[in-house]
């Protein structure tokens, strides 16, 4: 990894330094000993960049703004947020002519309690986009679990027990839009919970169960785009599992019309936007729900 | 100030009877904003509609809602009753109080509790409803007809006699369809081909028709008058305008395995065939899974024959694209497939065949040159045994067969014994039958004539094991009216297998957008008064692909189809539905998951300057083809961030109507 790392930085210097690319989007020392901060960088504090087990955060999203600018931007890209960088460029969100993809291997990240819950289901060392890779044989695969088992025991629940189980997690919740803020699916120009005009904002900043429908109008939104990062559940301060709401979307999608991850081919249409013949009928997903 | 009439109908007591109609007009009395509520017997008829009319002048309604029946029933008769009246018809909205309230509730405070409810949900979304002007789109004055058989040749010809120009698609090398195989027809006992083959030819010379054989359609775009239809022909590797139907290629032919699907399988056919003597086009066709030259390379020999130089090897196929107003589908039938009636022998012994089969051993065209010889070994059979409803009519937790009466087998197994009988009267005939329904003009006189005049065996049971023992079929079944079982040994066991869909029709009525029953059949859009429309507009049915019927009730269900293709294309615009989807461009991301998600392609993208408050930037945009929208609001709900809205099913009209029946909770 430190192998990587130095790697890394050497060629993210030497790319800016060659008038290739006009800024560098990657991490910088953060607060604490464990966290490491989105930052661009440009010529004059380049020697800032870190690449260490600490750079979680994903960072797809930040390219929104960041191709907005004039000239290309590096952005240093783990395997896992590529589907995010994927995703964000099918949905024309980020200008693929404008970022210069520097996929960058990873041996799992960690945070303060030791290794990152979404590393415990880590999506390989391939790239889904990249320009280059930099990466070695000790970025090897995590072992993969089972995604879908925390899913699973929700699911065995009685309606009442499930509702019990939401409502205590989310009652948590103290607005601070964290995991939206966070969200690489979450890009929209104006969110319709800042927009008073469209009728949810209000209702979801009252602290009644109508607030638990921040997060289930938000896993709606990204619903079919959520790639499964993990990103809004490691960054809740509240330690509200968040993941476990995309994770149901994505189980049942898998189910009802199979296999399918959001992000792996630029070009695909998710399964919420797609007709196929193969589709399941109506009245199957409507048993499901009974 | 807005100030909304509500008008609650009783429909006799339709609604009345579980609903207290003046107590949910009392109620919305109370409700801000309604300044008048008002209920009446039937608000549909010409006095209701003129309380509305009147109540609108007198108190100067800006909006109305009626508590009626569906929507879909009298929407439009009241939305002309405001219009009349100098209101937007779009100022007018329908609280279902029928269908979703009185119907499904048998306690009255129930019901009205819940009418009250609809009738509040209704005002809340009638409060924030806006004007709207309808607009026009063209009609395309060309039709599509799936199907070239009996219903999509009649169809045609209907539609060709009017002036229109019509297209008919079908999937095999000829049109004719099923009534092609058949013998002679009930009631009359006409021979089918006497009668059909006519019409072929009529449909083959007709300047208006376009017979587009082996074909099959693989996309469908658009909307009612201007559907836009992807058609992939296949390759015959026989140029169809070179081709004169001699003949000498199929003589010549060494590759003879085939199975011959007009026989049924009873017999086999050359690599490159025509399907039989009077098919149109009268053309060839080459099996590429027989024919020994595709296969191999090798042979040729159709090429080295073929006088008018029509054979192409390198043939591909070919995908044309066409621009319809109407589409008819009329996609047929087929028995089903007997695999799981093990009982009837028909898998295990050759002498059990469907009533199909025994149509082209009857049939002086088919393998046996009309004589009726057994299919083991040629010999003449002197007791044939008919079973009924083989996979008609079956329970649900049988697992196997259909639940509905396939409804012609009555008739041709009549058809079939009287033939028998008259033809060879030295064969004794049985008929296992569990009801024989004959209703139709001429049909119970047709059967009783068969058990009457020619002696016709027929015994009401069913029949429960077939077995093949010493070259007899041997049938054990039950006499119900003797109360005894009975076993017949029989020369030939003739099974009336149960008719399905043709199997395509399920990926037809997906791109059709049209829906079907359990049983694959497309459904009609109301099953009594409108039989020949499919509920997506500009997509008719015609034929068995709708539900089981003999050739008489085809003919009539494809001639009332092109009635309806007639009336759409006889018209030059159609009036589009004003509530069409729009962008809110302050809103849009650019994502492009509405245009993806867009059944009809309306939605395009353009990069455009963006202007509002602190806003001044070049952005890509979601525009709607306001013409090509259907307002189904698909993207409405995959916008995530509500830019893309639709008129008069506005998010937050929805979320208003959502918000009064919580309050009223």
């Amino acid at each position: 990894m430190q192998a990587v790392a130095e790697k890394v930085i050497a060629r993210a210097k030497e790319l800016l330094a060659s008038g290739e690319v006009q800024r560098v989007l990657g991490w910088e020392k953060g607060e604490f000993d464990y966290e490491r901060t989105p930052a661009l960088f440009e010529q004059d504090d380049i020697n800032n960049l870190v690449y260490d087990k600490f750079c979680a955060a994903n960072l797809s999203k930040k390219l929104v703004e960041a191709t907005k600018l004039e000239g290309k931007t590096l952005a240093l890209i783990k395997p896992c947020d590529s589907y995010s960088l994927n995703q964000l460029i099918c949905e024309h969100r980020v200008k693929r002519e404008n970022v210069y993809v520097l996929g960058v291997g990873c041996k799992g990240m960690e945070g303060k309690d030791g290794l990152c819950m979404k590393c415990e289901f880590c999506k390989g060392k391939s790239f889904a986009i990249f320009d280059e890779v930099i990466d070695d044989e000790s970025c090897r695969e995590t072992p993969k679990s089972d995604r879908f088992a925390a899913v699973r025991e929700l699911e065995e629940k009685t309606p009442e027990e499930r509702f019990a189980f939401w409502r205590s997690e989310l009652s948590k919740c103290i607005r601070c839009n964290a995991c939206r803020n966070v969200c690489p699916a979450c890009t929209c120009i104006k969110c319709v919970f800042d927009n008073p005009d469209s009728g949810v904002a209000a209702k979801a900043n009252v602290d009644t169960f109508e607030e638990n429908q921040f997060h289930i109008i938000r896993a709606f939104h990204v619903a079919g785009r959520c790639t499964d990062c993990g990103e809004c559940s490691r960054v809740c301060p509240q330690g509200i599992p968040l993941h476990l709401l995309n994770r149901k979307f994505i189980k049942d999608m898998d189910t009802l019309y199979g296999d399918y991850q959001a992000g792996e081919d630029a070009e695909a249409r998710h399964p919420l936007i797609n007709f196929t013949k193969a589709d399941a009928e109506p009245s199957v997903v409507l048993n499901r729900g009974e | 100030m807005q100030k909304i009439g509500v008008f609650v109908c009783w429909c006799g007591s339709n609604i009345a009877g579980t609903v207290d109609v003046h107590a949910v007009a009392e109620a919305m009395k109370n409700v801000p904003g309604v300044v008048y509520a008002t209920d009446y017997q039937y608000m549909c008829s010409e006095v209701g509609q003129q309380k509305i009319r009147d109540a609108i002048a007198e108190y100067g309604l800006t909006g109305v809602v009626v508590c009626s029946c569906s929507p879909r029933m009298h929407e439009a008769t009241f939305r002309k009753t405001a219009e009349k009246a100098g209101l937007n018809p779009y100022m007018v909205e329908i609280a279902n109080i029928r269908e979703q309230c009185s119907w499904i509730h048998k306690d009255k405070e129930v019901g009205t509790e819940k009418a009250i409810t609809l009738a509040k949900a209704a005002v809340a979304k009638v409060l924030k409803n806006a004007p709207l002007t309808a607009g026009t789109s063209p009609v395309i004055k060309r039709a599509l007809v799936i199907g070239g058989g009996i219903a999509g040749i009649q169809t045609a010809l209907d539609i060709a006699d009017a002036g229109y120009e019509v297209d008919i698609v079908e999937k095999s090398p000829t049109i004719g369809g099923r009534m092609a195989q058949l013998d002679k027809t009930f009631p009359t006992l006409d021979c089918a081909a006497c009668i059909l083959t006519p019409k072929m030819v009529d449909a083959a010379q007709s300047e208006k028709i376009d017979i587009i054989s082996y074909a099959e359609v693989e996309k469908v775009s658009g909307f009612v008058g201007n559907f836009t239809v992807t058609i992939r022909k296949k390759a015959r590797y026989v140029d169809i305008t070179k081709c004169t139907g001699c003949g000498a290629c199929m003589e010549k032919c060494p590759s003879r395995k085939g199975k011959n699907e007009f026989n049924m399988g009873l017999n086999t056919r050359t690599a490159i065939y025509i399907p039989f003597a009077q098919a149109i086009p009268n053309v060839a066709c080459i099996d590429p899974e027989q024919c020994i030259k595709l296969k191999t390379g090798k042979c040729g020999l159709c090429e080295k024959v073929c006088s008018a130089g029509a054979i192409n090897y390198q043939q591909q196929d070919e995908i044309i694209e066409r621009q319809y107003g109407a589409i008819v589908a009329a996609t047929g039938f087929k028995p089903i497939d007997l695999t799981g009636f093990d009982e009837y022998g028909y898998n295990t012994c050759k002498d059990v065949v469907t009533s199909l089969e025994f149509e082209r051993i009857m049939n002086a065209a088919g393998p046996t040159k009309g004589q009726l010889v057994r299919p083991s070994d040629g010999e003449h059979p002197h007791e044939i045994v008919f079973i009924q409803c083989v996979g008609s009519r079956c329970t649900e937790d049988a697992g196997k067969g259909k639940t509905y009466c396939s409804k012609i087998c009555c008739m041709y197994t009549a058809k079939h014994a009287m033939l028998v009988r008259d033809k060879y009267p030295d064969v004794n005939v049985h008929v296992f039958y569990i009801d024989v329904r004959t209703p139709g003009k001429n049909f119970d006189e047709f059967y009783r004539r068969a058990v009457e005049q020619y002696g016709v065996d027929y015994i009401k049971g069913m029949v429960g094991k077939v077995w093949e023992q010493n070259g007899k079929v041997m049938v054990q079944g039950s006499d119900l009216l003797n109360n005894e079982q009975i076993t017949i040994p029989a020369d030939m066991v003739v099974l009336a297998a149960a008719i399905e869909p043709n199997p395509g029709a399920r990926d037809l009525a997906t791109m059709l957008t049209a829906s079907m029953d359990t049983n694959d059949f497309f459904t009609e859009a109301h099953p009594k008064l409108r039989p020949v429309e499919s509920p997506t507009a500009g997509v008719f049915l015609s034929g068995v692909c709708q539900g089981p019927k003999d050739i008489p009730e085809t003919v009539a269900q494809a001639g009332a189809a092109a009635s309806k293709v007639i009336g759409l294309l006889a018209k030059d615009h159609l009036v589009t539905n004003p509530c069409v989807a729009h962008s809110n461009e302050l809103l849009c991301n650019g994502c492009s998951q509405c245009e993806k998600v867009c059944p009809y392609g309306a939605i395009s993208y353009i990069d455009k300057e963006v202007r509002g408050p602190g806003v001044r930037e070049v952005r890509r945009i979601a525009q709607v083809n306001e013409a090509v929208c259907q307002g189904c609001g698909a993207c409405t709900v995959t916008c995530p961030s509500g830019a893309m809205d639709l008129k008069g099913f506005a998010n937050r009209q929805i979320i208003a109507e959502v918000d009064a029946i919580c309050k009223a909770q």
